[in-house]
């Protein structure tokens, strides 16, 4: 029991972290209906430019502190995040509009070709390390209801409760402010929101931003897991069965989506792997939400797909 | 004034509907299947076949079976890949474990295994369509690439997990140098093709494009969307499943799984899109465009950097290419949309008026 406990936990916080970079692909659905196949590239290149700006930093001012260093790293990671953000909507989709789905898709994938290249040319390709100062070790709790307790580690713990804020913080954004009102108009129905006055190109510029900022917290959590290196990409690659089984428009889906394959897979890979060879993980993510799909085609929580002639 | 079809009169239905209605294009047809099968192989050296012919009659094949699902139905899929490797451990297993198996027996039995592989992973287009398909037949992908890599009876026990195939052999002539692979690939692809052209011109195709154009109208005028998706599916596998035998047996001779990984079902979708959806010519501008590009790149990018007195290391110009190319891709998109295709129908257009116009 404290065995299937430990896997289960350690499942809901992979799951969240998953919903983390799922985020990024249903804010930019919702808005501007693209698939941004480009969001892995994304987190690739915002946790490299953290990862190799908190290591210069240092260098080029000549303070010491780590925290310092990893602040103004984030600021100018960021910023960096609003320059391709604003950059990919500039050139690319605001030529794009009204084009074919897979024509849009096809272009993210453009984008990521090219972010990728940018990324690793600028940055170097080299596995990086960034370090926020996550605690490394785990801890046992509930010591006294189970027996041997439950090792949860404290990192995932973290970087599990940073997702839940993030998304938290986005929900107010989308709930509480004009802007998050104006997003929500032109996810609805793009031409009555331009009818009524709200600047689709800001709009999608704001939306890019904070997909790019939520790619950045991605990067970082996960980059500060993993290692900064090209693999990061694949991340992305995991998260889409989570986004099609939330639903595309959808981003309490993309949480409740994220913890379904986080166990799922978890508890999978535990107790399937061994059965068929080990490494089941990521089709099993695709074949779950592949189920969920033949009973919900829309997803979860997609919006109900109606047909008309 | 030269490619017209002024006084051109059909007189039978025969002539009505056959596939190259006009002279002109009958006689360049011809001429480039003459200089295709006759002059290439004469003039084109060693590197040229390996690095550039051989990939692009078999890339092209594969593109036209993913233009077949994406193009003509409507289906977008990010699983191509597998389905080339489900065709080439296929052909694979059939070639080894069966005596005396021919070479192209085992290239059709992969393509017909591929094909009811494509029936299956089809069978979610039934209920979901557009990018919720996309995102689900990459199901497939990463099925297909786990199955080649850890269950060891597909690649026959061996160690290294990689296989190979050696004496290739069609109808006792041998199918080893470059250029008899060369014209065993241009020979599958010219047959392959004319039967893709005939399919889509024929009531399956028009099948497929009505489902393409709208499912549920489409099934209001009584076509089966089940049967016209699962077929569009399992021809399209067909054609993956042949290309992706060709592709280990005679591009290859010895792959492992990663030859057909993501990045291949990747670059299948830039070909039928930046050559044209729904286009049987488009197919071969897009191979031709992909597989050209990144050796143009690699060839191109060191010669630049010298010219400007820099020396680019080799993971730069790696780097510098897949960013070329990312971004030639994006401006292609937005140039063109609609794919090399549409600039061909246009340049016809055009020297149908030629030198004159009006």
């Amino acid at each position: 029991m404290g065995f299937f406990l430990e896997v289960l936990i350690g499942g809901l916080m992979t799951g969240m972290l998953y919903s983390l970079v799922a985020l990024g692909f249903v804010l930019i659905f919702k808005a501007s209906g693209v698939f941004n196949f480009a969001q892995g590239a994304m987190v690739l290149f915002a946790a490299l430019a953290m990862a190799r700006f908190s290591e210069w930093i240092p260098g080029w001012l000549g303070v010491d502190n780590l925290m310092v260093a990893n602040i103004l790293a984030f600021i100018i990671a960021a910023f960096l995040m609003f320059v391709v953000a604003w950059l990919i909507e500039r050139l690319v989709l605001r030529h794009l509009v009204n084009q074919e789905g897979a024509t849009l898709l096809m272009a993210t994938l453009g984008i990521a070709y090219f972010i990728d290249g940018l990324g690793q040319t600028v940055f170097g390709s080299d596995i990086y390390k960034i370090d926020v100062g996550m605690p490394k070790e785990p801890v046992m709790v509930l010591q006294g209801v189970f027996e041997g307790g439950l090792l949860i580690n404290k990192e995932d713990f973290i970087a599990a409760l940073v997702a839940a804020m993030l998304v938290a913080a986005l929900a107010l954004f989308f709930q509480k402010t004009a802007t998050g009102r104006a997003l929500r108009a032109v996810a609805d129905d793009h031409q009555a929101a331009q009818s009524i006055g709200i600047p689709l190109n800001r709009i999608w510029v704001i939306v890019w931003c904070v997909a790019g900022v939520v790619a950045l917290v991605a990067g970082i959590i996960w980059g500060s897991k993993m290692g900064v290196q090209f693999s990061l990409v694949t991340v992305a690659l995991r998260a889409l069965p989570v986004v099609i089984l939330g639903g595309l428009t959808s981003v309490p889906g993309a949480i409740i989506g994220g913890l379904i394959i986080g166990v799922g897979e978890k508890v999978s890979e535990v107790y399937l792997g061994p059965l068929v060879g080990g490494g089941i993980e990521i089709w099993f993510a695709y074949m779950l939400a592949l189920v969920f799909l033949l009973f919900r085609p829309q997803g979860l929580f997609g919006e109900k797909i109606i047909d008309r002639v | 004034m030269i490619y017209r079809e002024n006084g051109q009169f059909k007189t039978s239905y025969a002539a009505d509907q056959q596939i190259f209605p006009i002279l002109q294009d009958r006689w360049a047809i011809l001429g480039i299947l003459v200089f295709a099968f006759v002059a290439v192989p004469l003039l084109a050296d060693e590197y040229m076949f390996r690095a550039i012919l051989i990939p692009f009659l078999i890339l092209s094949l594969a593109a036209l079976g993913v233009n077949l699902l994406v193009g003509y139905c409507g289906q977008i899929t990010l699983g191509a890949g597998a389905f080339m490797a489900v065709g080439a451990y296929a052909a694979y297993n059939f070639f080894i474990r069966v005596d005396g198996m021919p070479l192209i027996g085992a290239l059709l039995l992969g393509g017909f295994t591929s094909a009811a592989v494509g029936v299956v992973f089809g069978v979610p287009s039934l209920r979901v369509r557009g990018l919720y398909l996309a995102v689900a037949t990459l199901a497939a992908q990463f099925f297909w690439d786990w199955a080649f890599l850890r269950i060891k009876w597909f690649t026959n026990y061996s160690s290294s997990g990689s296989v190979s195939v050696s004496n290739l052999s069609l109808f006792g002539f041998p199918v080893e140098s470059p250029t008899e692979k060369y014209l065993f690939c241009l020979a599958v692809l010219v047959v392959f093709a004319l039967l893709a052209k005939n399919m889509t011109r024929g009531a399956i195709g028009r099948q497929w494009m009505a489902i393409r154009d709208m499912d549920v109208a489409a099934e209001v005028i009584g076509i089966r969307p089940m049967y016209a998706k699962l077929s569009a599916f399992a021809v399209s596998s067909f054609f993956l499943g042949v290309a992706g035998g060709l592709w280990g047996f005679v591009h290859l001779g010895a792959w492992e799984p990663a030859a057909f990984s993501l990045d291949r079902s990747f670059q299948l979708l830039f070909m039928v899109i930046i050559g044209g959806l729904g286009s049987i010519m488009g197919s071969f501008f897009g191979a031709a465009f992909i597989v050209i590009l990144p050796i143009f790149l690699n060839q191109m990018l060191p010669w630049l950097g010298d010219l400007v007195g820099v020396s680019i290391s080799t993971a730069g110009v790696s780097h510098a290419e897949i960013m070329i190319f990312g971004a030639l891709i994006v401006f292609f998109l937005i140039v063109e949309p609609h794919g090399i295709a549409r600039l061909w129908s246009t340049a016809k257009e055009k020297l149908r008026l030629w030198p004159f116009p009006h």
